[in-house]
């Protein structure tokens, strides 16, 4: 058999984790594999355990007073920026999701086009969601009553193996103010993990989105029983799993949705709360 | 006069006995310390060694900005560190400038906090740079105003000096004001002696003058209670206890803020000075922030999920 002698060794990259801005491996140390259509090995990503979770809890709380104070206009420009960066590193993305959902080029490059135009879309939202959902609420009396729609605060997010949905979901959590924990299953980390480095190198703060691959099983119980996460959205997760779920999130009265696909500003105002001012005439 | 009947209180005699101590091996102290770090302690362990740092933990605030509103929430909290929980044991005690004592040991017979002392910090602390004199009047006024337990700081540019005299004198002096009312802890500073030689030297220096604790930090510099840097003291408390049978207690100030390093600490204790010193009478950690996410790993315990920050007080 003729051996072929390679030009140069291979530079392997090590998966890790996307937490508080930086890249850490797996408290536990575990991996798991993640292969190509035909068996062939792509990569061992890490596989968060709970403990990793709650790092990541703690680093977006610290993180989501100072985004969601940010201006709406400055938390725009930052998604823009991430859409950017997507745009310069697309083949990349393309060819990773193309290796690991088993997909044919073509389809790769519409689906990642359509993630970044997902981006964009949501970056745009930044400073219309209070002219949208905010309201002066007619009373009976001599005030002004104003209902403005304000961050909920640390938003987990269950994400489905579609590199499509995952931008819906994280974009939508953060473009509001929330800080996001994001549990990404299967072949989806790798390209996940490609997508923190493309968060790393775009202006968004350390903590305000967090990246941990593994298990949803493993760790979505544990995400919605987390006294300090306020919301958390299942759309990944199997219908028949939700109920569970929404009962061990039921302590601290946490918001548990699951949507359709497609992009929608509900799904933004869905980890939103409405706060009502009233405020006197004439003073 | 004689200190245990190993140094007559003469300078001379003092920089004999500290010429003879040997060197602190410095990778092997990191190392060490290091090891016993990685050790993991889960379960019914991690509930006592919970329960056991609560109650080892003196409560600290000293800010300029201390105000007495504050000063008493603080107290209350001592007393009762999670209020929806009788079972949570009162801390070791509440330590705050001396100008607070009074307001803090009212406060504390007020609610029911009669077995919480008081610890003042004294001898014109942070920076310990005054005379002799204020440094004896500040003690005095601390126990006058209900102090049980006095945190002195040495004088840290005499310790560096060489002048060990100076500063054993200073220690036998506030010993002396303290007398059978307050229990006196050194405070090193041990991120400005920065060798572990210096620390194990100021630690034989400060239990010789008669320290009823020896204290690394005032939480004013970093580094501070860095673990081979407490490994250093428990093992002279432990030395210094075969060489005269009385146990003198260890306090780690400053940086202690995660129920995993208090937990590391209490390892240490355990590993270096032995079981004897895993009681609030040999061993306290100051700290402030470390008893929430204390309470928070408790809670979590004992409700089987994580806790959030939302349920534990402000200081």
């Amino acid at each position: 058999m003729a051996t072929k002698k390679p030009s140069r060794i291979d530079v392997k990259k090590t998966y890790k984790l996307y937490i508080n801005g930086a890249f850490p491996r797996s408290e536990s140390g575990r991996v798991f594999e993640v292969t190509a259509k035909n068996g062939n090995f792509v990569a061992n990503p890490a596989l968060a355990s709970r403990k990793d979770l709650r790092d990541a809890v703690t680093a977006a709380r610290a993180a989501q007073s100072g985004w969601a104070k940010a201006t709406a206009y400055n938390r725009g420009q930052i998604l823009y920026r991430i859409a950017e960066m997507l745009e310069g590193r697309s083949e990349q993305f393309e060819s990773e999701i193309a290796l690991t959902s088993h997909t044919t080029p073509a389809k790769a490059k519409a689906l990642v086009s359509e993630a970044i135009d997902r981006w964009v879309w949501y970056a745009g939202w930044s400073d219309k969601l209070q002219a949208v959902s905010g309201a002066t609420n007619p009373v009976s009396g001599p005030f002004f009553n104003f209902s403005i729609s304000e961050p909920q605060g640390v938003v987990a997010v269950a994400s489905s193996e579609s590199f499509i949905e995952f931008s819906d979901a994280v974009a939508a959590a953060v473009v509001s103010g929330n800080t996001a924990v994001v549990l990404v299953p299967g072949g989806l980390a790798v390209p996940a993990m490609s997508f923190a480095e493309v968060l790393a190198t775009s202006d968004l703060p350390a903590g305000v989105i967090n990246i941990l691959t593994g298990s949803l099983d493993e760790l979505a119980p544990w995400a919605a029983s987390h006294m300090d996460i306020d919301g958390f959205d299942i759309t990944g997760i199997q219908k028949k799993k939700h109920g569970a779920l929404k009962e061990a999130g039921a302590e601290n009265l946490k918001r548990i949705h699951s949507f359709g696909s497609g992009k929608t500003p509900t799904r933004i105002l869905a980890f939103m709360e409405s706060k009502t001012v009233w405020h006197s005439v004439g003073i | 006069m004689s200190f245990y009947g190993l140094v007559d209180g003469s300078e001379k005699s003092l920089i004999h006995f500290l010429d003879q101590l040997s060197g602190v091996d410095q990778v092997g102290a990191e190392a060490r310390a290091a090891m016993l770090a990685t050790r993991s302690i889960k379960t019914s362990s991690k509930k006592w060694a919970i329960e056991t740092a609560i109650s080892m933990v003196d409560l600290t605030t000293l800010e300029g900005a201390d105000t007495p509103g504050k000063v008493r929430a603080l107290c209350s909290k001592a007393v009762r560190p999670d209020p929806t929980d009788p079972t949570v044991p009162s801390v070791g005690a509440v330590c705050v400038y001396n100008d607070m004592v009074e307001i803090a040991r009212t406060h504390l017979d007020s609610i029911g906090g009669e077995h919480v002392p008081v610890a003042a910090v004294s001898t014109a602390f942070p920076s310990g740079r005054a005379s002799m004199e204020v440094k004896i009047q500040d003690t005095q006024d601390a126990i006058n105003a209900g102090a049980a337990e006095i945190d002195m700081v040495i004088d840290r540019g005499a310790f560096l000096a060489g002048k060990y005299g100076l500063v054993f004198d200073e220690i036998v002096k506030i010993r002396e004001v303290c007398g059978g009312k307050a229990h006196l802890k050194v405070i090193f500073e041990t991120g400005e002696l920065v060798t572990y030689d210096n620390v194990r030297k100021a630690s034989y220096l400060a239990m010789l003058a008669g320290a009823d604790f020896i204290k690394t930090s005032t939480g004013k510099v970093a580094p501070a209670a860095t673990p081979p840097v407490v490994l250093v003291m428990l093992e002279a408390v432990r030395d210094f206890y075969s060489m005269t049978q009385r146990r003198i207690g260890v306090k780690p100030a400053g940086g202690i803020r995660t129920t995993k390093d208090a937990i590391k600490q209490l390892v240490l204790v355990n590993e270096t000075a032995g079981p004897e010193w895993l009681t609030p009478d040999l061993f306290r950690i100051g700290a402030s922030a470390l008893l929430n996410d204390l309470l928070m790993q408790r809670m979590k315990m004992s409700d089987g999920y994580y806790a959030s920050p939302n349920y534990v007080t402000i200081d």
